[in-house]
């Protein structure tokens, strides 16, 4: 009987941690900015989705907790789970009827009262409408329990790829396009939301072939073993191929979120070797973007500031310019790296900090106006030349940082698995232990950090030939926060991790312009999740994560002992 | 052959080191002196030229305590966390935030009821309790939620959590509360100045250095004399030995960001009525490395020496512009304000990590 209530206590629990995150969203104003993206045309909106998505996963965790229960029960649990999330936001109705709450929370508007009372205002019926939507909803969550396993995961397949087709729509009208004309393409969208036809089409059609796979898989049996060698030649040269495409499928504005997610993944694979392998948390990458930036910006700037009109030197082009960052890169960052090799994890990432505000706030200041320009930045930084053709624009500068991204991953796998990464891994799980055995962790460091800033000073220089200007104010913390967080999210020292890592946060913000408000949220909130429940990345590294779950295995014998 | 194996294995780019650590001290106290020399050529020129009186130096040394002892009232709540878990809250110059940006709405509604002009002690005194309320809340959550959960975990794992802590808080409040800047309301009383002879000091000045003055003798008060001060003591001094002498060391812990989170919301009001405008959700990242800052230098984890780093380094932002980088002659030196801010937080992390009242950190501790 007590276990009993304790179940219902806990459903009750869970119900009102949804509703406390469903209030919170929409008092940061996440909901109504997601209402502005439909997600299948005239059915529902992303910030729809949003409002009742709590309430659903509550009901699927209530019933995933209970599957031996009778199904009524089950259900009748999501039920009360999901009409209990709702009593927050039915609180923020009534208070908003009563006072006026925008002069303090301003986004608890019209709009937002609109949302979540479905259009029916803050009366008994916009209440009871919303307290019986996400009590569907939370049944909806514990029903997913009652499916059959098979058909379960074909549903929640199809379900994912209908959201995710809805949601990027402006991606799928960009591919559709290449091979449709106007008035097919009309047929599957409408501006950049999808139709409901297509929706359910492409919802009938993943499920279908998601359930046909999962019977061909049983009925073949599971292959084992490595690929054969053909089939992995053919993996590569397919993505090879895929890769040189990419731009010409997606188009300018696509090649543009292309190029700004590889910049990211340079400069992720640049910090990895200091934080991921050898655990020297850095907090200043920018100083590194900035001096690659900014050396790039004063010896190509065809404007005042450019070394052409101050010494007449005419010789200095992009790729000449491009090993020169890279070097003045290392160079900073060696020197940068002296004074601080003998700090570990705390003091070190503020020490960094300070030096990527000391380098900011530098470039702002007046002192060095007549050299780096100050608050005007560095103007006329001239597109890189390739054999002729101007490399303007983001179809064409993909291929340089593509480039630029092949090399980074090829001298970061073998920096991985060579003596030098074996020993900057050494040092990261204990540095007493690493100069015990032998290694040299203060050249190790050094060494860490000059690498780890070569590839921002490259990521730094491309960017600069990439806006044509660069102004201190893109080199703020941020830069250092986002790509820190990129790494961290995908696992530390996992270089796909990194890939996956700025896809997430770097190529989805861009694509989902509603998201770009709630990207450090986001991040900040991933962060504080992924440590806790995940600290090893969603790509880890197998070296890293055994290090992290370390304690946790080691945990349970020395209970055993004890009880022994 | 050996020998000219290991020189070149200390080459790094081409620049020899000698082995081992001797090259990092080599240049650390190359640095130093380099240093000394900058600061000594900069002070020298400045009062050679005789560019500010007396009293200008007077007036900028005030201005910066009154600066300073608002670090000081954030640093405590570094320094006490510290002192007790050993690790450094990220988020505490959120913390601040989250006070001083909540109560600007309370603040400027006692201005439209005339309650801030009619009875401006009681309210500054009710403004400054609902802030401590509010940054106490967000310190406990955050303690509670962030880093409870991961108190035996790898060093650098609470240090991420705390960052995304940092984040998701600023933008929380950035959501709720919106992007643009508020104000504090100005206070009649705080305008005037205070006069002894020919030396002027601001009232606001005075206001904000004898109030964090008060408020640290409170602290002080609590971590000496009381039961649960002792308490927080014996847990900063060894945890497992509290835990058998019958403290709870989770109760602590709590205590410990509540009393820090209530003096940085506190530090929230007291900062709004010295500087009303600027009031938005990145307010706190700047008051917040200078407080870290401010604990390192006065020895982290000692709080007599927080209080002590904080006013030092008011008082340093507010001098050294003009008497080092004007010698220097480096335009506009007050742009450069924040620089020597965080030139001072590397420097005292380089030469000094242990601060001016610090037990000397081992290793591992720092």
């Amino acid at each position: 009987m007590s276990t009993l209530a304790a179940n219902w206590r806990t459903v009750i629990r869970s119900g009102l941690i949804a509703g406390g995150v469903a209030l919170y969203t929409a008092l940061i104003g996440m909901l109504v900015a997601f209402d502005e993206r439909e997600v299948v045309r005239n059915s529902f909106t992303l910030g729809q989705l949003l409002l009742v998505a709590p309430a659903v996963l509550v009901g699927w965790l209530t019933g995933r907790k209970s599957i031996e229960v009778p199904a009524v029960q089950l259900l009748l649990r999501g039920l009360v789970a999901g009409i209990v999330s709702s009593l927050p936001l039915l609180a923020l109705l009534l208070v908003s009827s009563l006072v006026n709450l925008r002069t303090v929370l301003i986004n608890v508007d019209k709009d937002l009262v609109r949302l979540i009372s479905f259009d029916h205002g803050v009366g008994l019926s916009g209440a009871l409408i919303l307290a019986s939507a996400l009590g569907a909803a939370g049944i909806l969550g514990a029903f997913v329990h009652l499916i059959p396993a098979r058909l379960r995961h074909a549903l929640l397949t199809a379900l994912a790829w209908m959201l995710g087709a809805g949601i990027l729509g402006e991606l799928v009208r960009q591919l559709l396009s290449q091979f449709l004309d106007r008035e097919a393409l009309s047929w599957f969208l409408r501006r950049d939301t999808l139709k409901p036809e297509p929706a359910a089409v492409l919802f009938a059609v993943v499920l279908l072939a998601d359930l046909f796979w999962s019977w061909f898989r049983e009925t073949r049996g599971r292959r084992e073993g490595p690929a054969p060698r053909a089939l992995q030649f053919t993996r590569v040269g397919g993505l090879a191929v895929l890769l040189l495409l990419l731009p010409l499928l997606v188009g300018s504005a696509i090649s543009d979120v292309l190029s700004n997610i590889g910049l990211y993944i340079l400069m992720g694979l640049g910090l990895n070797i200091a934080v991921g392998l050898a655990g020297l948390f850095d907090l200043g990458y920018v100083t590194n973007f900035a001096v690659g930036a900014y050396t790039m910006g004063v010896l190509t700037s065809t404007g005042v500031l450019g070394i052409e009109n101050k010494m007449g030197v005419t010789v200095f082009n992009f790729w000449l310019v491009l090993p020169v960052s890279l070097l003045v890169a290392m160079f900073t960052g060696f020197i940068l790296a002296l004074p601080v090799l003998r700090m570990r994890g705390d003091y070190l990432a503020i020490a960094t900090l300070g030096f990527g505000e000391i380098i900011r706030l530098l470039a702002l200041s007046d002192w060095l106006k007549p050299i780096i320009g100050g608050a005007q930045g560095v103007l006329f930084i001239p597109a890189p030349n390739f054999f002729g053709v101007e490399l303007i624009g983001p179809q064409r500068l993909y291929y340089i940082i593509l480039g630029a991204c092949l090399l980074a991953i090829f001298v970061s796998s073998r920096l991985n698995n060579s003596r030098t990464g074996r020993q900057w891994m050494a040092i990261r799980e204990d540095e007493d232990v690493a100069s015990a055995m032998g290694i040299n962790t203060a050249r190790s460091k050094l060494l860490a950090f000059t690498i780890s800033a070569a590839t921002g000073g490259v990521a730094g220089a491309i960017f600069a030939a990439k806006l044509g200007t660069i102004f201190p104010t893109s080199f703020n913390l941020l830069v250092s926060v986002n790509v820190l967080s990129l790494i961290i999210i995908g696992g530390l020292g996992s270089l796909p991790g990194i890939i996956v890592g700025a896809l997430f946060l770097v190529g989805l913000p861009e694509l989902l312009r509603e998201f770009d408000e709630f990207r450090l949220l986001l991040y900040g909130t991933l962060m504080v999740t992924m440590m806790l429940a995940r600290p090893e990345g969603l790509w880890p590294s197998a070296v890293y994560q055994r290090e992290v779950r370390r304690g946790e295995e080691r945990a349970p014998p020395q209970a055993g002992e004890q009880a022994a | 052959m050996t020998k000219t194996r290991t020189v070149s294995r200390n080459r790094i780019l081409g620049v020899p080191l000698p082995a081992g650590r001797s090259g990092v001290d080599l240049v650390i106290s190359a640095l130093r002196i380099i240093i000394v020399a900058l600061i000594i050529i900069g002070a020298g020129n400045t009062l050679l030229e005789g560019r500010f009186t007396f009293e200008q130096w007077l007036a900028l040394l005030f201005a910066g305590l009154a600066q300073g002892s608002i670090y000081a009232l954030i640093a405590l709540g570094y320094t006490l966390v510290y002192g007790i878990l050993r690790m450094i809250n990220f988020a505490h110059g959120d913390v601040f935030m989250a006070g001083a940006f909540t109560t600007v709405f309370l603040a400027n509604s006692f201005r439209h009821s005339g309650f801030l002009d009619s009875q401006p002690l009681l309210a500054i005194l009710i403004l400054m309790g609902f802030a401590a309320l509010v940054s106490m809340t967000v310190a406990v959550l955050l303690e509670r939620i962030a880093y409870r959960p991961l108190r035996n975990a790898p060093r650098l794992v609470p240090l991420i959590t705390a960052i995304g802590a940092s984040f998701f808080i600023q933008y929380t409040f950035r959501g709720l509360f919106g992007s643009g800047f508020k104000a504090y309301p100005t206070v009649a009383f705080l305008r005037g100045t205070f006069s002894v002879g020919s030396i002027n000091v601001p009232i606001a000045q005075l206001f904000v250095f004898l109030s964090a003055i008060v408020l640290m003798l409170c602290l002080y008060w609590l971590v000496e004399r009381t039961r649960i001060g002792k308490a927080m003591r014996s847990v900063s001094e060894d945890k497992e030995v509290a835990t058998l002498m019958g403290v709870n060391i989770d109760l602590i812990i709590v205590f410990t960001f509540a009393i820090g989170g209530a003096l940085a919301g506190a530090a929230g009001v007291i900062n709004g009525l010295f500087r009303p405008q600027g009031v938005n959700f990145f307010m706190g990242f700047f008051p917040g490395i200078k407080a870290f800052t401010a604990a390192v230098l006065g020895g982290i984890g000692n709080i007599p020496g927080a209080m002590l780093g904080g006013m030092f380094l008011g008082v340093i932002e507010a001098i050294g512009p003009n008497l080092v980088l004007n010698g220097l002659g480096i335009p506009s030196a007050n742009q450069l304000k924040d620089v020597i801010a965080f030139t001072m937080l590397v420097l005292v992390l380089i030469f000094r990590p242990q601060g001016i009242l610090g037990e000397r950190l081992s290793a591992e501790k720092a």
